[in-house]
């Protein structure tokens, strides 16, 4: 790919931020190149709001440097600024004037002249389909209007790369899907750089070309979506969903469960809400299990292998961060036993 | 010489560089939104027509008291009330009933620079674009100066139109033209006015920082205002009597070192700082705002106005203490900015 020789156009080495004895993001290296959608990915409090603000000059970094564009982001933030749009989470706006009113001020802060700013705000607002509420007052808007609002407001500036805080959480899933494919749009027609920070991985997996795995402050996993789900299978996880008959009995008997679980390699089986059943191994044993399943004369009506999406890397590496905090606490054996009853207590949720 | 050529020089260029300028710009911007923000504000509407009515009404009241006491039969008193500066009198002399127009300033500004200060920083972060704003291409105390120059502006503003509309007011009622010397008077006590209030602006700004609701800021403000308003006199007197009691065997030796201590606590509050400029700024007859003047008025000084430049003189270490706990509220505000997280 032609993006492997490019240079990147965000680059974070060693990047730290500490609050009192908390470390908030740790040394934190990354490179994000241009025209691409990276993905960062991670439950609440990891760290991605903290390093985006770092990022863009708001918050000094304890330690370590962050450049965008060959700009220091915390010496020559203003430079940093006017290249990057910046879409915070719950992004809000004056909600006395109108939507139209709200971009225009951003745009002549970015020194557009009034009637140029007026104009670029039709023209955006159009593009993120609420021109028809322009002329509401912004204090009207609903939380999906106002993301909307917040993607116009954004590229008022011509960004270079802009960094989005959590763009979708509470909107619809309608709302959802056109806002993906409206940020998609600007990385593939407009060659935007885009940093998305989630913790949504659906939203994530939807949107990214590469993603980063983000938990209490550390980057775990770093790389594109297939890439790390091959590096998880080389780690050994191999999970099956499947759904079988046996004449219409309960098929999810104690015996059935002893039987599956006598393959060897088999670490945990559950039974889905659906009535499929999940089965996770360290090893690849789809052979033994279809031929136990056909001799005990259960017919297979669907069976998939998983363990490259990103719903498993993400839980694997969460339950690996975990697993790490745990050793630092206690024994290895506790943090292996905890991740087990954990894995069971999912399941059983799905029930 | 050479050094500070050369820093100079780098201050210019720092200055011409494209950064300053992004930022200049910006500012400008901003500075223009929030006076206008100020000016369409309903609170500021609400506030200017607060302050004409109740100067209308103080008008009325000194034009009426001034007008009885210069046709009394008394000649020292008709005296008195038909001085040479008799114009500045109608904004310092009380009615019957009403106080007068200075004093009504004096009481009721600092609410104006509260009213625009108080949700300043706050209010932008509840409604989630503080961190939108900061990240527009401004430094991030171009936040803070905008906002307190635009708030200074409007107190600027709302001052100056309505001791305009006053002196017009008192000219077209009683008929009166004023000096040169009396208008000068006039203009530099509104100047001082606009600063007092600024005051009370910079420290409502500091609390809008600190504090993360509005309302919190404010009721913090008000309660600061009414204590240096109403009580600080009480405060100060109870300090005075408590270090130099008035009873007792040593009564008569206190009596001025409890005065001088009154008077020292009393000018903690800004409230009295101001209403000493303002009766030496608006009675040339007033010489002193220390112990002097108490015995003057005893010992039946001569009456001779003083020159503005030596009324100027009395008032000097009020203004530069004004000016002073002004910066000091400014600069607590714009500190606890800069360090605040700009995270909602």
């Amino acid at each position: 790919m032609s993006r492997a020789y490019a240079k990147p156009i965000i680059r974070t080495s060693g990047l730290s931020k500490n609050y009192g004895d908390v470390q908030a993001v740790k040394k934190l290296n990354l490179e994000i190149y241009p025209g691409e959608i990276f993905g960062l990915l991670g439950p609440n409090g990891a760290g991605k709001t903290t390093t985006t603000l770092m990022l863009l000059g708001l918050t000094d970094p304890t330690s370590g440097h962050a450049a965008i564009d060959g700009k220091d982001c915390t010496r020559n933030s203003l430079a940093v600024k006017n290249e990057v749009g910046y879409l915070p989470d719950k992004v809000g706006f004056y909600p006395s004037v109108t939507g139209r009113e709200n971009l225009i001020f951003s745009g002549m802060m970015n020194g557009l002249a009034r009637e140029e700013a007026a104009q670029r705000a039709d023209e955006l607002m159009e593009r993120v389909g609420i021109a028809y509420a322009g002329d509401r007052k912004a204090g009207t808007y609903s939380r999906g209007m106002r993301q909307r609002l917040g993607i116009a407001d954004v590229l008022m500036k011509k960004p270079k790369i802009i960094i989005m805080d959590e763009p979708t959480s509470g909107i619809d899933p309608q709302g959802t899907r056109e806002l993906t494919k409206l940020i998609r749009e600007l990385a593939d027609k407009d060659g935007l750089t885009i940093l998305i920070s989630s913790h949504d991985l659906y939203q994530i997996q939807a949107i990214s070309d590469r993603v980063g795995i983000f938990v209490k402050g550390k980057m775990i996993a770093c790389g594109r979506i297939d890439e790390l789900g091959a590096q998880l299978r080389s780690e050994g996880l191999y999970i099956f969903d499947f759904k079988v008959e046996r004449n219409g009995e309960n098929i999810w008997t104690d015996a059935f469960q002893k039987s599956i679980r006598s393959i060897p390699g088999v670490k945990l089986i559950g039974k889905k809400v659906d009535g499929s059943i999940h089965v996770e191994a360290n090893r690849d044993m789809q052979k033994e299990l279809v031929r136990l399943l056909a001799d005990q004369d259960y017919v297979i009506r669907e069976m998939h292998q998983s363990g490259g999406d990103l719903e498993e890397i993400y839980r694997r590496y969460f339950e690996q961060a975990e697993k790490e905090g745990g050793e630092n606490s206690g024994s290895s054996k506790d943090g292996k036993q905890r991740r087990f009853g954990r894995n069971k207590e999912q399941l059983e949720k799905i029930h | 010489m050479a050094g500070i050529k050369n820093s100079w020089k780098k201050f210019i260029e720092e200055e011409n560089s494209s950064a300053a300028k992004t930022n200049r710009h910006g500012m400008k911007i901003l500075y223009e939104k929030e006076l206008s923000d100020h000016l369409n504000s309903i609170r500021f509407r609400i506030l200017f027509l607060l302050l004409a009515v109740i100067m209308f009404i103080a008008l009325y009241g000194a034009i009426g008291s001034i007008s009885s006491a210069a046709q009394s039969t008394d000649a020292k008193t008709a005296a008195a009330a038909t001085s040479e500066f008799i114009f500045l009198k109608l904004f310092t002399t009380s009615g019957s009933n009403i106080y007068s127009f200075s004093t009504f300033i004096a009481f009721l500004g600092p609410l104006v620079g509260i009213m625009l200060g108080f949700d300043a920083i706050n209010e932008e972060m509840a409604q989630g674009t503080l961190n939108r704003l900061a990240a527009q291409p401004i430094y991030r105390d171009t936040i803070i100066n905008a906002k307190f120059l635009a708030g200074a502006t409007a107190v600027a503003i709302m001052i100056f139109s309505i001791g305009g509309i006053a002196a017009g007011f008192s000219m077209v009622a009683t008929g009166l033209i004023p000096t040169g010397e009396q208008i000068a008077r006039l203009v530099i006590y509104l100047l001082l006015a606009t600063v007092y209030i600024c005051l009370w602006l910079a420290w409502a700004e500091f609390f809008s920082v600190v504090c993360r609701h509005a309302a919190t800021a404010a009721l913090a403000c008000v309660a600061i205002w009414l204590v240096l308003t109403l009580f600080q006199s009480l405060i100060a007197s109870g300090i005075a009597s408590l270090v130099y009691p008035l009873t007792g065997a040593n009564a008569q030796m206190n009596m001025l070192n409890n005065y001088q201590t009154q008077m020292a606590w009393n000018r903690v509050s800004p409230y009295y700082l101001f209403s000493e400029i303002t009766s030496i700024l608006m009675n040339p007859n007033v010489h002193s705002t220390n112990v002097i003047s108490i015995m003057e008025s005893q010992e039946g000084a001569v009456a001779s106005y003083l020159t503005l430049g030596q009324s100027m003189l009395q008032i000097v270490p009020h203004i530069i203490t004004m000016i002073a706990v002004a910066v000091v509220g400014f600069a607590a505000a714009y500190i606890s900015f800069m360090r605040k997280e700009i995270r909602a």
